[in-house]
């Protein structure tokens, strides 16, 4: 299965674009292999350095992960304010603590107004948004989560950093 | 050998039990596109298995206008607890008595006694217009049947 929608400056990314590999997850922030691949895709970037270009797309499970959907719109609202990451980061570190209140005190402690944040997932100034990655990821055939694709191609062995390692060497 | 029913063939009508007290016919949907899932069986330990997947795209089917119904050797207490565990909004059909029945008729049985992960597209007028064998441990997605109803 190959990547359908190209990484672009729509994306969050971590890296470089110079990087010969590109690393894209598509992840639910409440799905507990997602919480698991999380410390695996941190020792890929320090192994690999400037060799690995990181891109997170949002592949939220809704109907069985009843916080997964505010968990992507919160990383998206903190990603205009330039806080993808630490957002990112600050929820899959606390995945277990997961839920709609700690994401306004995940935001408060990010510097962001958790006010702000509660009125755009009210209104659902994010859904799109999250939704175009969740559809995009479906046309590409991600088939749960997570699912990585390097240099675009579906990484169909297991989520882990031997597979994973192995495959990202393979491609550079 | 499984042997699924090819593109072209009209689609076999069957009746199943979603319910412990309702049955439902292939051909009560006439009229509308209707996916045909078969699955090993209910209660994969997984995030987004792909009755999970299916429930979380099903907007997306109904853009469609199309129906999903999901079809293992499993009975219907057993499709009511992991239908309402998964929270399923779409039916799940007891292939129970005689078992696997009409996963025999659509070629997609398998010998350890569960059936296939196969995918049917059947159009309006209950023609299969394509159809997919996954290898069982992988689930398919659901690009497949989004291209196959797109091109109906």
């Amino acid at each position: 299965m190959q990547l359908k929608i190209a990484v672009s400056e729509q994306d969050h990314i971590q890296g470089a674009s110079a990087a010969p590999v590109t690393l894209v997850e598509y992840g639910d922030y409440e799905c507990p292999h997602c919480g698991l691949a999380h410390p695996v895709v941190k020792r890929l970037q320090k192994h690999f350095g400037e060799s690995l270009r990181f891109v997170f797309r949002n592949f939220p499970l809704s109907e069985m992960h009843p916080v997964a959907e505010p968990a992507a719109e919160a990383a998206e609202f903190a990603g205009t304010q330039n806080k993808f990451w630490e957002m990112h980061d600050g929820i899959f570190e606390h995945q277990s603590q997961l839920t709609p209140e700690f994401l306004l005190s995940l935001a408060k402690k990010n510097g962001l107004n958790p006010q702000a944040l509660s009125d755009a997932l009210e209104s659902g100034t994010f859904r799109e948004r999250v939704r175009k990655d969740f559809t995009g990821g479906v046309r590409s055939g991600v088939n749960g989560t997570p699912t990585f694709f390097i240099n675009g191609r579906r990484h169909d062995g297991p989520p882990d950093y031997e597979s994973l390692s192995a495959a990202v060497e393979a491609a550079r | 050998m499984p042997n699924p029913l090819a593109p072209g063939t009209k689609a076999p009508d069957f009746t199943l039990h979603a319910t412990p007290d309702q049955t439902m016919s292939l051909s009560e949907l006439k009229g509308r596109p209707v996916i045909v899932a078969f699955y090993p069986a209910d209660w994969s330990p997984v995030c987004g298995d792909q009755m999970a997947l299916y429930n979380e795209i099903l907007p997306e089917f109904h853009k469609h206008h199309a129906e999903l119904l999901g079809i293992s050797v499993d009975g219907v207490w057993c499709h009511a607890a992991f239908a309402h565990d998964r929270k399923l909004h779409f039916p799940l059909l007891a292939d129970f008595e005689p078992k696997g029945a009409v996963a025999k008729m659509y070629g997609v049985m398998r010998p350890e006694g569960f059936t296939e992960r196969a995918l049917f597209v059947i159009d309006k007028e209950g023609v299969i217009r394509w159809s997919y064998l996954s290898p069982v441990g992988i689930n398919p997605g659901a690009d497949g049947i989004l291209e196959a109803l797109e091109n109906l």
